[in-house]
């Protein structure tokens, strides 16, 4: 599903990422972890041609990233606030990004059904503008979002943070589900080990920008991923 | 904004060491009356200058309160800090000139110096009346209304204001110890600041953030404009529930009146015939220059968003014009007024408005494409006077959009007279509107090329 070769970035000579070959197959729920500064976002946003890679290419689809747009329609993400508009209640938002991905009212309403108990009556009906609702209440939203429209490609940039326990529970179960059930190639980078080898087939550790681990989950991967953060 | 801020300092020292000789001179009346005249506005328009411009201290408050700094002195320095703000300082370049023009001119000393000191007092009455009023539109709009209601009242012969208000300032000049009435005055208020904030110093009172209550709004009835209609929505949607765009749209109903500075021959330097085009050109188009100069800035808070959707750039690109379209022919029917001063008045709006369309949408839009200074639109204070309204680039465009259609009128009036003057700026308009698909493809490229640099500078502020 998505291939990436001989990828780099760097500002200003210094770089920040390099990734030689990295190849995700349909339907895998991909893990990253990594400190701070490792390259996660910076990964991401090269997979949403948000920046430009330095050399190198991400293939979605075969489809060039960087050089068509026809990954879009079947690529979502919630990366940030900067994918949230302040000024729209939840609803209102949820019915536009609807209406970019080619859904009506109806469609998403119905996908928004399933999320009630994600929502915990914090979201719909509300009267409050995304920009006035908490991080955590802003974030189920975006991640919400990022589902409308039959997506292919979901990429979620540190989803459990902010997030409340329960919430963080549901949530784990819908990004399973989604892997699992409906075949999505689901990309989730995490700063907690434990959320991230619940929800993902395989986990890929990022250290300055290079891939120094590529792991199948199993029972003894969290075991692993603790040592290699506590020791190094 | 170091480039709006020195503009009006040397308009305002201008205004200062001259301004006694063209009321001398140009007008033969008697300058210190005709300034303690005019004060009662000059103070008022202040207010409303304020209001939209001067940044509250508050914002910064809240890392103060967790450090160990006594509340007195968070609250002191709060207040404080506007009163060194550029809002009051200003006015010294204006009255210490002209005092010293009055002194040479050969008033005492003293009086000036006490009526100086009056000023100053009323000024920072001003700055402390802002804090308060701060953010109570109500309270601002009424303001406005009186001002306005006094203007033209004053302009009709009806009842003339600075009768009642001359006495007061001149009072400053003749019995110099009343002076200190207005300082007393700015020294209550200060006190009355204090105690409000000491008493709302508290993350739950005085400086929690009001939530407004939002209704959803589907707007519906405008999908007959097909999939335009999803931005559509989203603009109208931008434009009634920020700050920033709010302001824009104020503005952009005073351009309409800006036009009676021309129209009524009040500003002299504005009666050669093509300064009609001038006048037609910023009545019908405030909006669409206040608006189109920050396309897509207005959506800069969340732009990975709408480069990482699948975006028509075409129906994004024609929902702004669509709006700006709107907007400049409404002001053009508000604008109907002008035909009181003469068929050429109307008609410098009208013709004014197709190049507008025609051409300045286009070009406003295109020129907005390369302005990459993200736009908060959670607060009015930096509408205008900063850096994002004011830069060489957008100065250089103001040619093919000002200039160019006044050269075009002149061509035409000073040949075969005014009617073919304005024909051949519609002319000009309808020509352009000819070239939407195209110039909408440039643009389109332009947004394309410019992307990744567009996203790293509105990042910046985000």
């Amino acid at each position: 599903m998505i291939t990436v070769s001989h990828l780099s970035k760097a500002y200003n000579s210094s770089p920040v990422l390099n990734i030689e070959n990295l190849d995700i197959p349909q339907g895998q729920s991909f893990g990253l972890v990594g400190n701070n500064g490792a390259g996660k976002t910076t990964f991401f946003s090269l997979l949403l041609d948000l920046i430009q890679p330095t050399t190198g290419f991400i293939k979605s689809k075969d489809i060039q990233i960087d050089e068509s747009e026809d990954w879009k329609p079947f690529t979502s993400a919630y990366i940030d606030e900067t994918f949230l508009i302040g000024y729209l209640t939840p609803e209102e938002y949820f019915y536009f990004i609807g209406e970019l991905r080619g859904q009506n009212k109806a469609d998403v309403d119905t996908l928004l059904k399933q999320f009630e108990d994600f929502f915990h009556g914090e979201i719909l009906n509300q009267k409050k503008y995304l920009r006035d609702l908490s991080k955590g209440n802003q974030k189920k939203v975006g991640i919400i979002a990022a589902l409308i429209g039959n997506p292919e490609v979901i990429i979620l940039d540190e989803p459990f943070a902010n997030l409340d326990p329960t919430t963080q529970i549901r949530l784990k179960q819908i990004i399973k589900n989604l892997a699992s059930q409906q075949g999505v190639t689901v990309l989730v980078s995490s700063h907690d080990l434990m959320h991230v080898t619940e929800v993902s087939e395989r986990i890929v550790v990022l250290e300055k920008g290079e891939v120094i681990k590529d792991l199948v989950t199993s029972a003894a991967t969290l075991k692993e991923l603790e040592a290699h953060f506590a020791g190094e | 904004m170091v480039f709006g801020a020195l503009w009006m300092i040397a308009s305002f020292l201008l205004m200062g060491f001259g301004v006694y000789f063209i009321i001398e001179e140009q007008f033969n009346m008697e300058p210190f009356q005709v300034v303690n005249q005019v004060l009662i506005y000059y103070m008022a328009f202040d207010l409303v200058f304020r209001y939209f411009l001067q940044k509250m201290p508050v914002l910064n408050i809240k890392t103060l309160m967790y450090l160990p700094i006594k509340r007195k002195t968070i609250v002191n320095f709060a207040i404080g800090k506007t009163m060194i703000s550029f809002f009051n300082v200003l006015h010294a370049f204006f009255f210490i000139p002209f005092s010293i023009v009055l002194i040479m001119e050969g008033f005492p000393v003293l009086q000036v110096m006490a009526w100086n000191l009056g000023i100053v007092g009323w000024i920072y009455c001003n700055n402390f009346i802002n804090i308060f009023v701060n953010n109570k539109d109500v309270v601002f709009f009424a303001v406005i209304g009186v001002i306005g209601a006094m203007i033209g009242l004053q302009y009709f012969g009806v009842f003339d204001i600075t009768q009642l208000t001359y006495p007061v300032f001149n009072a400053f000049y003749a019995i110099p110890y009343l002076a200190f009435v207005p300082v007393f005055l700015a020294v209550f208020f200060y006190k009355m600041a204090f105690t409000f904030f000491k008493n709302n110093l508290y993350l739950d009172s005085g400086l929690s953030v009001k939530h407004d209550i939002a209704e959803t709004q589907d707007y519906s009835w405008l999908n007959r404009f097909g999939s335009m209609s999803t931005f559509l929505k989203n603009d109208i949607k931008l434009l009634r529930r920020n700050k920033r765009s709010k302001t824009t749209l104020l503005i952009s109903v005073l351009f309409i009146f800006y036009g009676l500075l021309f129209f009524t021959g009040s500003v002299e330097a504005y009666e050669g015939p093509f300064w009609r085009v001038f006048a037609g050109i910023f009545i019908s188009g405030g909006f669409l220059f206040t608006f189109g100069q920050f396309v897509p800035s207005w959506d800069s808070a969340y732009y990975p968003l709408m480069m990482s959707q699948n975006i028509r750039y075409k129906e994004y690109i024609a929902s702004k014009w669509y709006l700006m379209v709107i907007a400049t022919i409404v002001s053009t029917i508000i604008s109907v007024f002008y035909l009181y001063w003469g068929w050429q008045a109307y008609a410098a709006v009208v013709v004014g408005a197709i190049y507008n369309i025609g051409v300045n949408s286009h070009m406003v839009l295109w020129g907005g494409a390369y302005i990459k200074t993200p736009i908060d639109l959670t607060t009015s204070k930096k509408a205008f006077g900063d850096k994002q309204a004011f830069n060489a680039k957008t100065l250089l465009l103001t040619i093919p959009k000002l200039v160019l259609p006044m050269a075009i009128y002149a061509v035409g009036h000073f040949t075969l007279g005014e009617v073919f003057g304005f024909a051949l700026v519609a002319i000009a308009g309808f020509t352009g509107f000819l070239f939407k698909n195209k110039v909408f493809n440039i643009i389109e490229k332009v947004y394309k090329s410019e992307k990744y640099k567009t996203l790293a500078a509105y990042k910046q502020n985000n």
